[in-house]
């Protein structure tokens, strides 16, 4: 029996191998295939193309999307609730009972949080914004505890102001406000418009009046310009808008030698260098006037 | 003369986008085979101690070949343009899946087509008084151009000679002081219908052609040893459908020709005188073949066979002598013609008149004492050239012609189109040339 299909056709005689031709469209399929852009394409693209196109048509349909999202927010709310991330108690280290209890206002009401839900940037943030505060330090201590660390500003003088009086930083940066000038009297007083701003230079001012310290009622800032030392008695230095503590320090040296602020004076003028100038008050002058006449 | 000129360095620029990419392919378009050689060119030297540049063929490598039976070509001519189409994509097929890389473009040559040559002359003088790139391609265009016909093209146009006043033979006279340069061309002409069918081939095969060569200049590179190119020789390159002809002399070639005749005549004789089908005849002529009787050989019986399903008839049996008797005339027919186009190039006056047998055909027992009958004493069977990665199977004398064609695209001779046309000769109309090019380019 012969197959007659042309399939099982017997090879041709004496071995003459069958050499055939590839199809025009076969040749240029294996060309494509050969080329590289080609085929990282193949290898890469279309797969990454197909998965694309099947989940762009599964996200195309608005259940779809609402139930991949809620499975999202089911998964993410389970994590964030272990306990592990709990956070259950709040220390406040470096801060006064009154700034303690400013501070936990900005904290979640609510202890046990999860520590994903603590916003502790912006509960710094608003921690720094208070005036008592220089600095703050907010985190999450293993074991679920918020700790916050806080630097109080450290107030260095009082200052008066029209409204009242205030405690200033040495920055400049008011801490507080108090009632009444006994409150704080180990602290010096500034007063004056922009006597604020200066306040680096009324504590240069402060230490270099260290000997007549127990007298110093306070520093006013006249016209924002220059400082006068106010002593008791009613007894002033005008003090130079430029370099003013070396001024203050001859007026010291001239009190240490001459013992000249114990001395019925009103006032004494250095603001102009070359030439100090003393005020006596009126019932020293009576009487020096009377001593020079009786001359 | 200028559409031929545009379309030769059209195939160089070709030819060195091919380098750039470095892969290329060459095509040799037989009459019994179609080979595709896959050549990687990575330009790095070899890696052997002691194996210098070897004239430019160490920077290539062959990665891959294949060959497959020729259909549709006879005379080394396209017959039938589907059936060759159809082999060249069977045989660029393989070859590009052995290499692993997408060839585009492919060097290509054919053994038939008429070839003709031609020795021209030109004779320029000298402006600068120190001859330059300029005046090479101005001596050359001055070469006087013969009437070759219509309907034929040039293929090769190759300076073989240059002379400077009376001093000759110069082979680069660049930066030399003279005053007259004249210049001795040699020009191959084939016929133009038989270029375009194999280029159509190519074309319907989505391969660019990125050079031409004449088969008999090919086997000839790869099957002569240098100092037979240098001092005079002539490549037989015996193909299956046509027998090709070059004759080389300092290293030019200076006379192509081939003959219609080859190892297919000799089948078609052994298929007729034993009444046998090619296939059948063509296996007895390579098994058993010869050119020279002896007394064994009326002795030896081959088997004839058949596939008649007749007893008797698929018995047959013919003594080796009586193989040899029905092939021998025919091979000495193709020598003699072989001899006479010898004689009319005028071989005789060269210094040295060796001749190298090549091509499958001379792979026939006896052929060389035959030769040295036919076409003097000095004959030798010449193989090809080895170069590197070519396969076992493909380092035969049937693949002079491939591996010539390797060697060629690796380093191709300066040609008439590889020198600038001299500004003269330039159609004043650049500008329209211009518009022309972006018009096609964009």
């Amino acid at each position: 029996m012969r197959p007659l299909n042309r399939l099982f056709r017997r090879p041709p005689a004496h071995g003459v191998r069958r050499d055939p031709a590839p199809t025009r469209w076969g040749y240029r399929y294996q060309r494509l295939m050969l080329t590289p852009a080609f085929r990282i394409g193949m290898r890469f693209g279309l797969p990454a193309l197909f998965v694309a196109l099947i989940g762009g048509i599964w996200f195309g349909q608005a259940d779809n999307r609402t139930a991949f999202a809620a499975q999202v927010d089911r998964v993410k709310a389970m994590v964030q609730q272990r306990p592990e991330f709990m956070v259950g108690a709040v220390e406040i280290e470096g801060a006064e009972p009154a700034l303690a209890a400013a501070i936990k206002a900005f904290l979640p009401e609510t202890m046990p949080v999860s520590s994903f839900d603590l916003d502790l940037p912006e509960i710094r943030t608003r921690i720094r914004e208070l005036t008592a505060v220089a600095d703050a330090t907010v985190r999450v201590r293993p074991g679920g505890t918020l700790e916050i660390v806080v630097t109080q500003r450290v107030p260095v003088a009082v200052w008066r102001y029209v409204d009242g009086l205030r405690l200033v930083d040495a920055e400049g940066v008011m801490t507080g406000m108090i009632a009444q000038r006994s409150d704080r009297s180990d602290l010096p007083l500034i007063a004056g418009d922009g006597a604020r701003e200066k306040i680096d230079e009324a504590l240069a001012l402060f230490a270099a009046a260290a000997p007549v310290a127990p007298r110093i009622r306070g520093l006013v800032r006249m016209g924002e310009r220059r400082w006068d030392l106010v002593l008791d008695r009613d007894q002033r230095i005008l003090l130079p808008a430029e370099d003013p503590v070396p001024a203050l320090e001859r007026v010291m040296a001239l009190d240490e030698a001459e013992d000249m602020l114990d001395r019925d004076i009103a006032a004494v003028d250095v603001r102009n260098e070359d030439r100090p100038t003393i005020r006596l008050t009126e019932q020293a002058l009576v009487r020096l006037r009377r001593v020079s006449e009786n001359n | 003369m200028g559409q031929l000129y545009q379309t030769q360095r059209a195939m160089r620029h070709m030819r060195k986008a091919a380098m750039q990419r470095g892969v290329i392919a060459i095509l040799d378009v037989g009459t019994s085979k179609i080979a595709c050689l896959v050549l990687r060119f990575d330009g790095d030297a070899p890696a052997l101690e002691g194996v210098g540049s070897m004239a430019g063929q160490s920077n290539f490598r062959i990665i891959g070949a294949a060959t497959t039976r020729s259909r549709g070509v006879s005379f080394g001519e396209v017959a039938a343009m589907a059936e060759t189409e159809r082999a060249i994509r069977t045989a660029v097929q393989a070859a590009q899946k052995m290499a692993g890389v997408r060839v585009d473009h492919v060097i290509a040559t054919l053994s038939g087509a008429r070839p003709r040559s031609y020795g021209l002359d030109g004779e320029v003088e000298i402006e600068a008084g120190q001859v330059t790139e300029g005046d090479i391609g101005r001596v050359l265009a001055a070469c006087e151009m013969p009437d070759y016909g219509d309907g034929r093209e040039v293929l090769h146009a190759q300076p073989v000679n240059f002379a400077l006043d009376h001093r000759s033979g110069l082979a680069d006279p660049r930066g030399q002081i003279g005053q007259r340069l004249t210049t001795d061309m040699h020009l191959l002409t084939v016929d133009a219908t038989a270029i375009e069918n194999l280029l159509y081939c190519i074309k319907r095969c989505d391969l660019e052609v990125a050079g031409l060569a004449s088969s008999a200049y090919v086997s000839g590179i790869s099957s002569l040893v240098e100092d037979e190119q240098e001092l005079g020789a002539a490549c037989i390159d015996m193909g299956g459908g046509s027998t090709g002809i070059s004759v080389f002399i300092r290293k030019h070639m200076i006379y192509a020709d081939s003959v219609r005749m080859g190892g297919d005549h000799v089948t078609s004789d052994i298929s007729m005188g034993l009444q046998v089908p090619m296939a059948t005849a063509e296996r007895i002529k390579t098994f058993y073949g010869g050119v020279v009787a002896t007394g064994m050989d009326d002795r030896e019986m081959i088997e004839i066979g058949g596939d008649t399903g007749d007893w008797e008839h698929d018995r047959r049996t013919v003594s080796r002598a009586e193989l040899i008797g029905i092939m021998r005339p025919r091979v000495e027919e193709i020598l003699e013609e072989v001899r006479q186009r010898l004689d009319a190039a005028g071989f005789e006056h060269l210094p040295s008149q060796q001749i190298v047998l090549t091509g499958g055909g001379s792979q026939i027992p006896g052929l060389d004492g035959l030769a040295t009958r036919i076409l003097g004493q000095q004959v030798r069977l010449g193989r090809p050239l080895r170069v590197q990665g070519l396969p076992q199977a493909a380092t035969g004398p049937a693949f002079a012609g491939s591996v010539g064609l390797c060697l060629f695209a690796a380093h191709p001779q300066d040609e008439w189109w590889d020198f600038d046309v001299p500004a003269e000769k330039h159609p004043a109309r650049s500008f329209k040339r211009a518009f022309k090019w972006f018009k096609d380019n964009w």
